[in-house]
């Protein structure tokens, strides 16, 4: 990645990577808290969602490595 | 030996290679001169794809290479087999050369009697190569940890397991359990059981051996390079559209419940829906290990950016940090292809409600 805006680009990627990403593990941890016996199902939909999330921000990595 | 045993052998040998590969490049970087260390091209080197397996660098400015076959086929001198070590430091062999700068460079082009390079016609390539050995070596321990498991069911039938069983039977349960049976229904999933562990095993030990820098079969950016995932995904897409029944195909072209007028919007952004999602899956595997590839070798690049001896400790431990998170990674984007794989294949064989 050798231009700067590239760089830029893949920065504002993973914020909202990063926020979307936050949402997610707040509403889980707080889905466990009100009832402790779901929560291996509750994670494994969390550990399901964040995937997905940071495969689109992933895109916007790739988008950048080649551009930059 | 002990499975247990095994293993713990395997970890200590993980950890150890932090250290190892940071030392052995720490005496590289002292002996060279002035010139400037150019982290972006050392980088950029180990992910990449070469003709070559490169060892270490002994003091004196020279590598230590496994020279890998290469399998040429071009039109004028039909099929060419022989060793990258003709090739070496651009030397020119049969007509054939690597091409160091430029757009094709890594590749190997045709040159004729007078020197030109042929830039329209690249011969077919089908060498050897780091990423070939690599997946190569990672399905013949595939093989070998299945064939020995298929053995010892046969002998002691569906028994107490130990041994090797202990520790594979558990993950093919999960993946039968809790990807094939929850997404494809108890009836359907045996069909594609075998295409999903399949999957799920290539990709994780791919990943695995990516980690491990030394010895030669391991270290291998095999599931960091976007061909190899391209194919993963197009094995996604093909199960996809050989299993697709009526019912897949009506949802794709007449969307039920869209009024008539909005149809010839719908089967164009459908059509992108199909092919959309595996190029999803690529992206997201190659992406996911290859950003980890990279901050494992920039954080042992620091030692060699600050020039100094006291940086190693710091980096050594953030590299081990990102090593453990890497391994997650690895489980992980398996466990995820092969879910979302046997998402989309349960999307194509759904009755109609």
């Amino acid at each position: 990645m050798t231009g700067t805006l590239a760089a830029l680009g893949a920065g504002l990627a993973v914020i909202g990577a990063g926020l979307g990403i936050g949402r997610i593990g707040e509403s889980a941890m707080g889905a466990i808290a009100r009832q402790p016996e779901a929560s291996s199902k509750i994670q494994l939909a969390m550990i399901i969602s964040a995937a997905l999330i940071e495969g689109a921000a992933l895109f916007a990595i790739v988008v950048a490595l080649m551009g930059g | 030996m002990k499975t247990r045993n095994l293993i713990g052998f395997f970890f200590f040998l993980f950890l150890a290679e932090t250290t190892i590969s940071a030392f052995g490049q720490e005496v590289e970087g002292k002996g060279e001169g002035k010139e400037k260390f150019k982290a972006n091209k050392y980088i950029l080197e180990h992910i990449a794809d070469s003709h070559e397996w490169h060892i270490f660098t002994k003091k004196n400015g020279e590598s230590v290479v496994i020279y890998l076959p290469v399998i040429v086929f071009s039109k004028e001198t039909g099929l060419n087999i022989f060793s990258s070590k003709r090739l070496a430091h651009g030397h020119e062999y049969n007509g054939f050369r690597i091409e160091e700068e430029g757009d094709l460079k890594g590749k190997i082009v045709t040159v004729n009697t007078e020197g030109k390079v042929d830039e329209e016609n690249l011969p077919l390539d089908l060498s050897m190569t780091k990423t070939v050995i690599g997946m190569l070596s990672a399905t013949i321990i595939g093989l070998l940890l299945f064939l020995s498991l298929a053995r010892s069911y046969k002998k002691t039938g569906i028994s107490h397991p130990k041994g090797i069983q202990s520790f594979l039977e558990p993950i093919i349960l999960f993946v039968r359990d809790d990807i094939a049976i929850p997404n494809l229904g108890p009836h359907k999933y045996k069909r594609y059981m075998p295409y999903l562990l399949t999957a799920f095993f290539f990709i994780l030990i791919n990943n695995l051996m990516g980690l491990v820098p030394f010895p030669p079969p391991f270290g291998a950016n095999v599931t960091g390079n976007i061909a190899v995932t391209l194919v993963l995904a197009s094995f996604t897409f093909i199960t996809i559209q050989f299993s697709g029944n009526k019912n897949y195909w009506r949802h794709i072209f007449a969307t039920p419940g869209v009024p008539f007028w909005l149809q010839p919007i719908m089967i164009p952004v459908e059509l992108i829906g199909i092919i959309a999602k595996p190029i999803a899956l690529m992206i997201r595997l190659f992406a996911n290990i290859t950003a980890g590839h990279i901050i494992v070798l920039s954080l042992i690049c620091l030692i060699f950016i600050f020039d100094s001896l006291a940086i190693a400790p710091v980096s050594v431990i953030f590299v081990i940090f990102m090593d453990c998170l890497e391994l997650l990674v690895a489980f992980l984007q398996a466990f995820i292809f092969t879910l979302l794989s046997a998402l989309f294949i349960s999307l194509a064989v759904q009755e109609h409600h």
